[in-house]
């Protein structure tokens, strides 16, 4: 019983880990650039969700709703200003210490604003859970709801970009802009769409970490992106299913391995885990072999 | 000049200090198969990237049905009714022929023609009906060519432009792919041909521009250009 109560907390964990995987695989697959700030827009959300839950007196609905708009606007922001003018400059590594840049300054505002001090975070989730087999199996509401919620994304993202216009310019974009352009499709505001989307979800992301996870500091956010990142490239960057597997094998072995083997080693296991997967397969789980036709 | 649809005045183009187009001026009445010929590297694509907004001219007008299409950006240009097969076909590798279809029609709200242009491209391409579920990426090279001439016509152009079309398909794919341009400019589409092959450029146009880097250096009625002495020593390999 008790393991499968690790295998659901390690789904569950993996799910989170999944929806900033999508943040990060779709702004890669569009703008070719590894966003690295974005693990810091789920801190954002957190604290932004702490501050309009403690105004609105714990009404934490309000909260989550202000931190995925102003994520929003904070991913196109950020796009706009600081990725945007750095697009078809010479070196594709000027992008990535810019990422990197507001990734601390970030980091660092939250810091002057909030203090290093770590917050305690009240959980969105109110509901208790669930139990099973004369409360041997408990899970908790949040496990449910995180899963639940990933999945609803999944599919919704598989609905928009099959489905919508907008997502097939943005698979289009993906694959050839200049092409893409021929189309009449305005690339500049599809990658700014693909921003808003996957800054969206951290924020999203981040309610439901710090409802698992509920201690909130500046660096709450650091872990987890780069994790996400880990599983991005282990289901294969670039792939929207390939972010979801990812994240979830990541979220599994993670909990998996602290509960079997070792809490201190769970993240070395994580990381060994993306440098054998890269070495048998370097195009990840899902990961597209790109094939030149003459 | 009898209808001019498009006229180029003295284009120019830099890429850095290297200028890829030096004021080059050029027209294409309208009805017409114009065929820009000229050797690897003359400015052939820069000028039909420059055309469509791809790439921005650094000097000189481009008159388009009367709208001056340096001032439009890229993806605008395709609803003033200018679509390009670009070279080297790049189709969505990654989406069905359908779907490559319809990123044709991005910019058009009129569904039920829209569905009618589809019917009449499935007419003209039997192949892409046959596949329209299948990945672009693993149609032949010729199929893809079909598919990405299919994707600009489902813009309802009234200038189609096209980038070497016959590149790397075989002869019989080749012939096939200049009897539908001659097919689709019958139906009203305005053509503008960049091609190395020249001897099969030049059977099916009416004018064509010689190009030589970046300048054009000689112009003239196409069957001429055919006889020319010059041409055929220097692009018709006789």
């Amino acid at each position: 019983m008790s393991f499968l109560t690790y295998l659901i907390n390690g789904l569950s964990l993996g799910s989170i880990y999944a929806i900033i995987a999508l943040g990060y695989t779709m702004v890669y697959g569009i703008a070719k650039m590894l966003n690295f700030a974005h693990g810091d827009f789920i801190m954002v959300g957190c604290y932004i969700i702490f501050s309009v839950s403690a105004a609105m007196s714990g009404n934490s609905v309000v909260g989550i709703i202000v931190a995925i708009i102003l994520c929003t606007l904070l991913g196109v922001t950020t796009e706009f200003v600081a990725y945007r003018p750095l697009r078809g400059a010479a070196s594709p590594l000027a992008v990535l210490i810019t990422a990197i840049g507001v990734s601390y300054l970030l980091e660092n505002i939250a810091l002057l604003i909030y203090g290093a001090d770590i917050k305690s975070f009240s959980s969105v989730i109110s509901w208790e859970g669930l139990s099973f087999a004369d409360g041997q199996l408990k899970i908790q509401g949040v496990t449910i709801i995180t899963i639940l919620v990933s999945v609803v994304i999944l599919i919704a993202l598989q609905l928009f970009i099959n489905k919508t216009k907008q997502g097939q310019a943005m698979l289009a974009a993906s694959e050839d802009k200049g092409a893409a352009t021929l189309m009449g499709i305005n690339v500049n505001r599809t990658i700014a769409l693909t921003f808003a989307i996957g800054s969206a979800l951290a924020a999203i992301a981040g309610a439901l970490l710090c409802s698992a996870y509920p201690s909130l500091s500046p660096y709450t956010g650091a872990m987890p992106g780069i994790k996400a990142f880990v599983a991005a490239v282990l289901g294969g960057i670039g792939s929207i299913p390939g972010a979801m597997i990812g994240g979830l094998v990541l979220g599994i072995v993670e909990i998996l391995s602290k509960t079997y083997i070792s809490s201190q080693l769970s993240d070395a296991i994580v990381f060994g885990i993306l440098v054998v997967v890269l070495l048998v397969k370097p195009t990840g789980i899902l990961g597209k072999v790109i094939q030149e036709k003459v | 000049m009898a209808d001019s649809i498009l006229t180029v005045k003295d284009l120019s183009v830099y890429y850095g200090v290297i200028q890829a187009l030096k004021g080059i001026s050029f027209h294409v009445d309208k009805g017409e198969i114009v065929a820009l010929i000229g050797a690897n590297g003359a400015g052939k694509t820069t000028t039909l990237h420059t055309l469509s907004g791809l790439i921005n001219a650094d000097k000189g007008e481009i008159d388009y049905k009367g709208f001056d299409l340096t001032k439009i950006p890229g993806h605008k240009i395709v609803s003033f009714g200018m679509a390009q097969v670009p070279e080297g076909r790049r189709v969505f590798a990654e989406m069905t022929v359908l779907q490559n279809l319809k990123m044709g029609a991005f910019t058009r709200k009129d569904k039920a023609e829209m569905e009618g242009t589809l019917q009449t491209i499935y007419k003209r391409f039997p192949r892409l009906e046959e596949r329209k579920n299948q990945l672009a990426g693993t149609l032949s090279g010729g199929e893809q060519q079909m598919l990405a001439m299919g994707r600009a016509l489902m813009s309802h152009p009234d200038l189609i432009l096209m980038d070497e079309p016959s590149m790397g398909l075989s002869p019989i794919f080749v012939n096939e792919i200049f009897s539908i341009i001659e097919d689709v400019n019958k139906d009203g589409v305005t053509v503008l041909l960049v091609e190395q092959n020249a001897k099969k450029a030049l059977s099916i146009a009416n004018r064509a521009y010689v190009l030589e880097t970046g300048s054009i250096i000689k112009e003239g009625d196409a069957k001429e250009l055919l006889n020319d002495e010059d041409i055929k020593k220097a692009y018709l390999g006789e």
